[in-house]
């Protein structure tokens, strides 16, 4: 038994135990097994990853089984570890474990917490099946469970009509990019004869070139399928086009949001990318769509980002976002930065995730930010969190001393636009800093408006129906309410999270505050750690170092001003945002609206399903394969059968009148015929 | 073949015409008070018969050594196959009888003697070689029927269905008899086989008439659509167990006669009759499926459901090859057993007071009074359905392949989709009694001689009977060999 074994289906066994074994099993006994498996695959994850970071390992395939062998298609199961596993173990593994433990505390009072931990665990086994695949048919094969998985835990809740719809959304808008992804693999296939993964790459380049009969157009192979995949990886990553559902998975609980629709999942996109890299390297056309798509989608997702009231939307824009960051730093060469920012953003989104989640859970369910503030002192320990979620997603630092996670991650993706000097990096580069000054501005927002100002909390309907529940059960305290109305708290005393959840948000801290600093080395200009796992642009790695200093600074400087802003709007003056949006209704609508894709998409491709639907089921199905079918067939008897009975009538004259006609039709048959 | 041998292989009908005529004096002698005792005597005489054909049908007997009275009569081992089946009917019908008949007093002792004469007719009816046979024995037959469909003469219903059946009978008899005498006119002959012979080469049209109206009455025999309409009144109104006998036995005659008469004497002329044949077939699956949907009475949905079973024998009967007869045998065999089991059913099916159960909506919730008689009734209507594993899906399916196998693949096909309707009312039975509330009126107590033959027809169309089924298929291709030897 290899540790790789262990780290993969370990999950794989605790969620069949606990998922199958569910409320025979009870809550604590399922927590346990699947937590304690998690942390099990999580140590034996960490050496895999520090022995690459020190040099000593070397990439390995583990076989497991033989899967399928039909003519010239033969793959088998088998566990591949390099470099660029072994940094989405440590990742997966990482951020599932803690993730795992703060549900013992957030998920507390669910009636169904053995199923839940189930699917987190059943998810991890996917993401990690995913990760180390060693062909195109096990990594679709991880793909496809980790969007099961996403669709069983976004609609857990399946009670709730929204948690549904938002299940179907996801489930539907990722089957769009899905398709792409198996076009590719399918194409991949047509091409290389083989869907091992290795023998690929090593084959990419001598393809570059080679055209491909695509819809009828004679296309560039390489590009076609280089675009094919990278639309799956557009559905999976949530970028421009195929983000909507992302937003509305936030229906999940909390912690699902911090594990799946933040740190793991949505990178799946960012990872098959790095992993396809050689393959990527041979169109230079599929590299600038991935730049631009990546670009346009992390500057979209931060204007949006900017004027969302739900704190968990806040978050779920900002991760659309930041998967545009690595998307557009995969599309211009840096590999090793995209994976970077994938494996340092793990850690602060995810605590930003856990730690929205903490505050949720302190206010009683309500996740509109209008309705809190003045929270720093009710709930420091989940304040000192988020502070260290936002110092690294804004990317705090001092250049060549210390910087927050985000810090050294961020800057290398800008830095990398700008050192490829293309025109579409250029202007990746803008959007980047933009989006940079963006991402200051609505994170700032997000702490200013939960942990700064005065208490708004008596206009929350959830903290209302908690006090108006206190008040039930505690009715001889009447008129203690009262006296807090004035100072906004409704009389409801935020508590603090259980230790269970403070545990994962301090290590998580740990992770936000040093990840970047620790690693940045090895990530960015180490290639003799990714040895091979990914395209290297030794190239580039020197063009990086050699940017002017103002570009070094840009990040600094963006955040710096998105910080003034959100200080002067929300803590200096706080009718600054109500009078710029009346000054631009347009303009804030249009980002408020999320630029109106969802109403798009609706007037486009839902109302135009949904017609045809109803056409096939009613007209088709109903009104023409049931009528002639079945239902036709079932009337033709009846009425047959009312007729059978109608001429037998019981009397002797009309039976021998019968008798009489049949030997008349058989003699005038026989003389016709005859 | 001298007289002597002639006498010894008419010795069953011999047996049989001398114990109902001294069973007739007993029965003018003791009265009512013997008709146990003679009902006893009249199964016994039927076991003898029966044990006097088998040899006939075990060895394979065919061809000229079968041959008695100069061609009269014929007593091969199709005739074999065909008498024992009659004699197993018969004896049925006599075992049920005493349990029912004794309620309301009208056990006769005419009741054995008639079922005796009318296996008489029977008997001679598929040992025919000869127009002058045929008639006979089928007039034999028929007028025992007629008697037997009225036995319960205070019976309204029973008078009715037996004057009904008399002049409608009477009606095809005509039809029959015009029809030999067309045939006799146009070859000159009365034996199948100088009909045979005679008309090789192109039939004439007096020929073709006699044969179509021969078929027309005995089609009214065998109750095929169109000549099928008397068939749900008469099993209706007449006593149960007749109408177990009515079912079962002249359904064998009056098949295997027909395929005496178009495989044998016009079975030269396939082309004439095969057409027709299909018609009826199809007419008869169809109608009778239609036809049972609506019924409430069970009787008369077993009317239906013999109809519909007679039309996927003509099947058999339409694709003209010895593998067809040798299917219709086999489906003949099995319809035996499951009529037998659907009726017994029936008779066992009474109220508190005894009186018969007939309507369908009576013995809803049967399942849960009546476990073993609910769950044997469905076992028929299953196998009726033709559902596998019951034995009555194989006799479909003999059928049909024959029918696929002689190049009628439309008709197997048709009649298939129609077998689907059939189930419909098959399976509805079966749900009233299962899933329906219990109406709980058959709480009445069975008689043991009629649990003893639903056990004996259950045992047979469970899956078990498809252990017989090598034995059952080469006996029936003995018998089909004798036919188309004869012919």
């Amino acid at each position: 038994m290899n540790a790789i074994q262990i780290i993969v289906f370990g999950p794989l066994l605790a969620a069949i135990v606990a998922g199958l074994g569910n409320r025979m099993l009870g809550s604590v006994a399922a927590k346990t097994i699947t937590t304690a498996g998690l942390f099990l695959s999580c140590v034996l994850s960490w050496p895999i990853f520090l022995g690459f970071l020190g040099g000593s390992a070397e990439a390995s395939v583990t076989p497991v089984l033989h899967w399928v062998q039909s003519g010239s298609l033969t793959f088998d199961w088998a566990l591949r570890v390099d470099a660029l596993t072994a940094v989405m173990l440590v990742v997966i593994t990482s951020v599932s474990a803690l993730v795992h433990l703060y549900s013992w505390g957030y998920m507390d009072e669910d009636p169904d917490q053995p199923r839940f931990f189930a699917y987190l665990s059943l998810f991890t086994f996917a993401m990690l099946m995913l990760v180390t695949a060693d062909n195109l048919v096990q990594m679709f094969f991880g793909w496809e469970g980790v969007g099961l998985a996403s669709y069983l835990l976004i609609g857990f809740w399946f009670r709730k009509p929204s948690a549904c719809a938002a299940a179907i959304k996801a489930f539907v808008v990722n089957r769009v990019g899905d398709l792409g992804f198996m076009l590719g693999i399918f194409g991949t296939y047509l091409v290389f004869q083989t869907t091992s993964i290795p023998e690929i790459l090593a084959a990419a380049p001598g393809m570059a070139g080679s055209t491909i009969g695509f819809l009828g157009y004679r296309l560039d192979t390489m590009t076609v399928l280089c675009i094919l995949l990278f639309i799956g990886a557009m559905g999976k990553s949530a970028q421009l086009g195929l983000h909507t559902w992302l937003p509305d998975a936030m229906e999940g609980p909390t912690p699902v949001s911090a594990l799946i629709h933040a740190a793991t999942m949505v990178t799946a996109g960012v990872f098959m990318v790095c992993r396809l890299s050689p393959m990527f390297e041979t169109s230079p056309t599929a590299l600038a769509l991935v730049t631009f798509i990546g670009a346009a989608t992390c500057f979209f997702a931060a204007t949006v980002g900017t004027c969302q009231w739900d704190i968990k939307r806040v978050i779920a824009y900002s991760t659309c976002s930041q998967l545009g960051y690595m998307f557009f730093a995969a599309g211009v060469g840096a590999y090793g930065a995209a994976m970077f920012h994938l494996f340092t953003h793990a850690f602060f989104k995810a605590l930003l995730f856990l730690g929205a989640g903490s505050v949720i859970h302190a206010m009683h369910h309500e996740q509109d930010m209008r309705f809190y503030g003045d929270l720093r002192k009710r709930i420091p320990l989940t304040f000192w969190a988020m502070m260290a979620g936002t110092l690294a997603i804004t990317g705090v630092g001092i250049l060549d001393v210390f910087g927050f996670a985000g810090f050294y991650s961020k800057d290398a993706i800008l830095e990398a636009a700008y050192a490829r000097g293309t025109e579409l990096s250029q202007f990746a580069f803008v959007l980047g800093c933009i989006a940079a000054l963006m991402t200051s501005f609505y994170s700032w927002r997000l702490m200013f408006l939960t942990f700064w100002g005065k208490p708004r909390w008596a206009g929350s309907e959830h903290i209302q129906h908690a006090m108006h529940d206190a008040h039930v059960h505690d009715d001889h305290d009447h008129g203690h309410g009262h006296g807090h109305e004035v100072d906004g708290t409704a009389g409801y005393h935020p508590h603090e999270s259980p230790l269970s959840m403070l545990v994962p948000l301090a290590i998580l801290s740990l992770g936000a505050v040093f990840a970047g600093f620790v690693f940045h080395d090895g990530f960015i200009n180490s290639e003799q750690f990714w040895n091979g796992a990914i395209a290297y642009n030794e190239h580039l790695i020197h063009a990086m170092h050699a940017v002017p200093l103002w570009v070094k600074l840009s990040a600094t400087v963006v955040m710096l001003t998105g910080f003034g802003i959100a200080y002067a709007a929300y803590i200096r003056d706080t009718t600054i945002p109500s009078r710029f949006v009346a000054t631009f209704p347009q303009l804030h609508g249009f980002a408020f609206n999320k630029w109106y894709f969802d109403e798009l998409y609706n007037f486009l491709f839902v109302r135009p399903a949904f017609w045809l639907g109803r056409q096939f089921w009613q007209r088709g199905d109903v009104g023409f394969i049931d009528r002639f079918g079945p239902n036709g067939a079932a009337w033709v008897v009846a009425q047959g059968s009312s007729y059978a009975k109608k001429v037998q009538s019981g009397y002797l004259y009309s039976y021998a009148l019968v008798m009489l006609l049949g030997l008349v039709a058989a003699v005038s048959w026989a003389l016709a015929a005859g | 073949m001298d007289f002597a041998a002639s006498l010894s292989l008419v010795a069953p009908e011999i047996l049989l015409s001398t114990a109902g005529l001294v069973l007739l004096l007993v029965a003018a002698w003791a009265g009512d008070g013997a008709s146990r005792a003679i009902s006893i005597a009249s199964v016994a005489v039927l076991a003898a018969c029966a044990f006097m054909v088998a040899p006939a049908l075990c060895s394979g007997a065919m061809g000229p050594d079968t041959v008695a009275f100069s061609g009269q009569f014929r007593a091969d081992a199709f005739a074999s196959f065909a008498k024992l089946l009659i004699y197993a009917a018969g004896g049925a019908a006599l075992i049920v009888a005493p349990a029912f008949f004794e309620r309301v007093h009208a056990m006769r002792a005419e009741y054995p003697v008639l079922i005796l004469f009318a296996v008489l007719g029977m008997g001679l009816m598929v040992s025919a070689s000869d127009l002058l046979t045929l008639y006979i024995g089928l007039e034999l037959n028929s007028l025992a029927a007629y008697v037997l469909a009225a036995f319960l003469r205070d019976d309204e219903r029973s008078a009715e269905a037996g004057l009904k059946y008399f002049v409608l009978g009477a009606l095809a008899s005509g039809i029959l008899l015009f029809g030999m005498s067309l045939t006799y006119g146009f070859t000159g002959t009365t034996s199948f086989e100088g009909i045979r012979a005679a008309l090789s080469g192109t039939i004439s049209m007096g020929a073709l008439f006699g044969a179509i109206f021969m078929l027309a009455g005995l089609s009214f025999k065998i109750a095929a659509v169109p000549f099928h309409m008397w068939t749900p009144d008469v099993y209706e109104g007449a006593p149960t167990p007749v109408t177990t006998f009515f079912a079962t036995a002249p359904k064998v005659a009056a098949v295997a006669l027909s395929m005496r008469v178009t495989l044998d004497a016009f079975g030269g002329q396939v082309a004439a009759w095969q057409q027709i044949v299909i018609f009826a077939a199809l007419a008869s699956v169809i109608v009778g499926a239609l036809g049972a949907i609506g019924q409430t009475n069970i009787k008369r949905l077993l009317a239906y459901s013999s109809i519909n079973n007679v039309g996927f024998i003509l099947i058999g009967l339409a694709a003209a090859t010895p593998q067809g007869a040798s299917a219709m045998l086999v489906y003949l065999a099995i319809y035996i057993a499951m009529s037998v089991g659907g009726f017994v059913a029936v008779l066992m099916l009474k109220d508190a007071d005894g009186a018969p159960v007939e309507g369908i909506a009576e013995i809803a919730g049967l399942s849960r009074h009546r476990k073993v008689l609910a769950a044997c009734l469905a076992m028929v209507m299953f196998s009726l359905a033709g559902i596998p594993p019951l034995f009555g899906f194989w006799g479909k399916f003999v059928v049909f392949q024959a029918a696929v196998q002689a190049g009628l693949v439309p008709l197997a096909a048709i009649g298939i989709a129609a077998s689907v309707i059939g189930a419909f009312y098959y399976l509805k039975v079966v749900k009233v009694m299962y899933f329906d509330e219990p109406a709980n009126v058959a709480v009445g107590k069975s008689d043991w001689a009629h649990q003893a033959l639903l056990a004996i027809a259950a045992l047979f169309i469970s899956p078990l009977g498809y252990l017989l089924t090598r034995w059952l298929g080469a006996l029936a291709d003995k018998a089909a060999a004798a036919l188309f030897l004869a012919a």
